[in-house]
């Protein structure tokens, strides 16, 4: 684009309607390419959509349009668009704005809506968006006018990417889309404002007392992806020699095999993880908000220590943990500030103890060189791609031994629903990653149950023809829900067993996808191989038993240090 | 919001707290603000709202009447968040919109 965001060009008057309008607004955002369903409320919003340079892609549900824009938006950091009718269409559409809601992702979702004088009607097709979309986005407009879209587009970006990254939601009524205006000035494009301030001095105190604290853990989430500092965390973690838990969100930040990583914490952490938050006498978060999947019962999460918080987002310091020391800001920043005033030192006792706790109580992958068990399958995967492949996944036990197995190398390689825990999300989010870097394989670990809950997007995957891979670890059952049931439920199984199994090779066949089956495969090993590594879409069926379980796990409302299960023999 | 009664032995006035809040005056800013106290569970005692004189209907005042002391840092963080809400400031009940309307507020 030739125009620049402090000096947007004056053009000539040109009439648009509003729908061109906003077609216009986000070409001129560098959006490329934009997922959704089309309706009656969003018909005039369509109609300009056709004439643009923007590539549309057809979900086939509102839902896998806002995942897919997720996908994108996961993986580029960019904020990226859906587009839904009203009523059903924008209903859909909650559960993928909620979804990005809670892990912090920039989406924006455009709803069309009834004509203003027929709102508070009933009429057909009508929801209150705005009343829907507003507990679970940044912010979020009814547009009244088409004038005021020339404000309320590059705004939403804004807001989109500003601070802590989140989804917004615009709702545009149908004459609002069909009002012509005379637009004479462009406005600036909607950008992240500069984050905030904070005082050098902050950074200085904490130095000091990182120093002084002789059982040091870091403790590294999103934040860190979300402001791009993963050279400056290394660099961090090495000078001060820091032992390093990483959040969910922040799987990649530290690569698999890094000295000072002790992969991921909390629920499903290895047991010498948890054992060293009891220790370890301070804690520094960076970028992270200390979820209850990660700290367990709070009261009882890493008891000797005290607390650091550096996080963009002030109202998250002290939510859940009191620091002795905060620092509200880029935590990217804060490290460059850090950056300058580090020297090098070593932690040999720490270290010793780390190396011990990790000898006693390793994070067990059992059967991991069994392609048809978990952990197996996962490093069969693994094996067969490199580091540049994508890695997403759906919710439940296959997304927990991802977490725990997959060697992850790098920050935005693992796209994952974190805080709302979305069945569904795997499959068109795959999608958007691969649209959004289609020179990298995309490759999503799915189960069975969640599979099932978007399994309509396999048809778009077809359409576009994109590199996704989807791994279906299956095991006939709501495995996540089943291991519940059996651990704490005195094994009472009820509603966690399909009765009607599902064929989905045959089921990704009939939508024009590759579909493989590995439990008739003579050759399992080599057909997996070739699966992953020819180009397009292709769906894995790899058969598990629906006895594995995810070890190990910390009950629910438990405390992090009482784990069941993964002890070593 | 769960609204909790007042009776005459209420909590003693030292433990309620009142928040000015400066909007804009925008179709859903109430929604925003008394959405985000019941979502984050925080108890809501009293609001008030009117337009604010000389902004030509641009701004709004808000007035919250809280009892949670322990929290009230907290949601004052979240409030802050809301793109609506231009400032938020602690002030006190005495002189407050509350202390003059407590007879509007009997059986």
């Amino acid at each position: 684009m030739t125009e620049t965001a402090s000096n947007p060009t004056p053009e000539a008057a040109q009439r648009l309607s509003g729908s061109q309008l906003i077609i216009k607004l986000l070409e001129r955002q560098g959006v490329t390419h934009i997922a959704g369903v089309p309706g009656g409320a969003a018909l005039p919003l369509y109609d300009s959509l056709s004439n643009s340079t923007i590539q549309h892609v057809l979900a086939r549900h509102e839902q896998g349009a806002g995942f897919i824009a997720q996908g994108m938006a996961r993986v580029t950091g960019q904020a990226q668009v859906c587009f839904a009718s009203s009523g059903p269409g924008a209903s859909n559409l909650i559960t993928a704005v909620a979804d990005a809601r809670l892990d912090s992702v920039p989406l924006i979702a455009i709803t069309g809506q009834v004509p203003q004088q027929m709102i508070g009607t009933d009429a057909f097709q009508e929801i209150d968006t705005f009343g829907l979309m507003l507990p679970i986005t940044k912010h979020n407009w009814l547009v009244r006018s088409a004038e005021e879209l020339l404000t309320v587009i590059p705004e939403a970006f804004r807001i989109a990417l500003s601070g802590r990254p989140g989804p917004v939601s615009i709702d545009v009524p149908k004459d609002v889309q069909n009002e012509m205006i005379d637009v004479t000035e462009w406005p600036e494009l909607g950008t992240a404002i500069p984050t905030p301030e904070f005082d050098e001095k902050a950074v200085e105190e904490m130095l000091v007392k990182i120093r002084e604290s002789h059982k040091p853990l870091l403790m590294i989430g999103g934040g860190i992806v979300y402001s791009g500092a993963t050279e400056q965390l290394r660099e961090f973690a090495e000078k001060l020699d820091i032992p390093t838990v990483q959040t969910f969100m922040g799987l990649g930040i530290l690569p698999d095999d890094h000295r000072l990583s002790l992969g991921m914490l909390g629920m499903h952490g290895a047991r010498y993880t948890n054992y060293l938050l009891e220790e370890c006498d301070m804690l520094i978060g960076l970028g992270v908000r200390f979820d209850d999947r990660a700290t367990g019962k709070v009261e009882a999460f890493c008891p000797k220590a005290e607390i650091i918080h550096v996080d963009i987002d002030r109202s998250e310091i002290g939510k859940v943990k009191n620091p002795v020391l905060s620092i509200q800001a880029d935590v990217g920043e804060v490290l460059t500030v850090a950056h300058k005033q580090l020297e090098a030192m070593q932690r040999p006792l720490w270290q010793q103890r780390v190396d011990q706790l990790k000898a006693a109580h390793p994070l067990i992958l059992e059967g991991d060189d069994e392609l048809f068990r978990p952990y197996g399958a996962i490093k069969a995967v693994a094996e067969i791609l490199d580091d540049t492949a994508n890695i997403s996944t759906d919710v439940g036990q296959h997304q927990m031994w991802v977490a725990q197995a997959y060697p992850f190398n790098r920050p935005r390689q693992w796209i994952s629903s974190g805080g709302l825990g979305t069945m569904g999300f795997g499959l068109p989010a795959a999608i958007g990653v691969a649209l959004a870097q289609p020179d990298q394989k995309s490759v999503c670990f799915s189960g069975d149950g969640s599979f099932m809950m978007n399994i309509q997007e396999m048809a778009t995957a077809a359409e576009e023809n994109l590199d996704v891979k989807v791994v279906i670890l299956n095991n006939g059952h709501l495995g996540l829900v089943r291991q519940q049931q059996t651990l704490f439920y005195e094994k009472n199984l009820t509603a966690v067993k399909y009765q009607q199994t599902v064929d989905f090779a045959k089921a990704a066949e009939a939508m024009g996808v590759k579909g493989v089956d590995l439990s008739k495969s003579d050759e399992p090993l080599a057909d997996l191989k070739s699966a992953l590594l020819e180009h397009g879409p292709c769906v894995i069926n790899l058969p598990i038993s629906e006895t594995e379980m995810v070890y190990p796990m910390v009950a629910p409302g438990g405390a992090n240090a009482d784990m069941i299960g993964g002890e070593s023999v | 919001m769960s609204a909790t009664m007042t009776t005459p032995e209420a909590p003693a006035a030292t433990q309620q707290s009142v928040l000015r809040l400066t909007v804009n005056n925008h179709p859903g800013v109430m929604s925003a603000v008394c959405g985000l106290f019941s979502r984050r569970s925080y108890n809501l005692e009293g609001i008030m709202v009117r337009p604010i004189e000389g902004t030509e209907g641009a701004q709004s005042r808000v007035w919250l009447l809280l009892n949670e002391v322990d929290k009230l840092e907290q949601v004052m963080r979240h409030t802050e968040k809301l793109v609506d809400v231009l400032k938020v400031e602690r002030h006190a009940l005495e002189d407050s919109v509350f202390a003059s309307t407590d007879g509007f507020f009997k059986v």
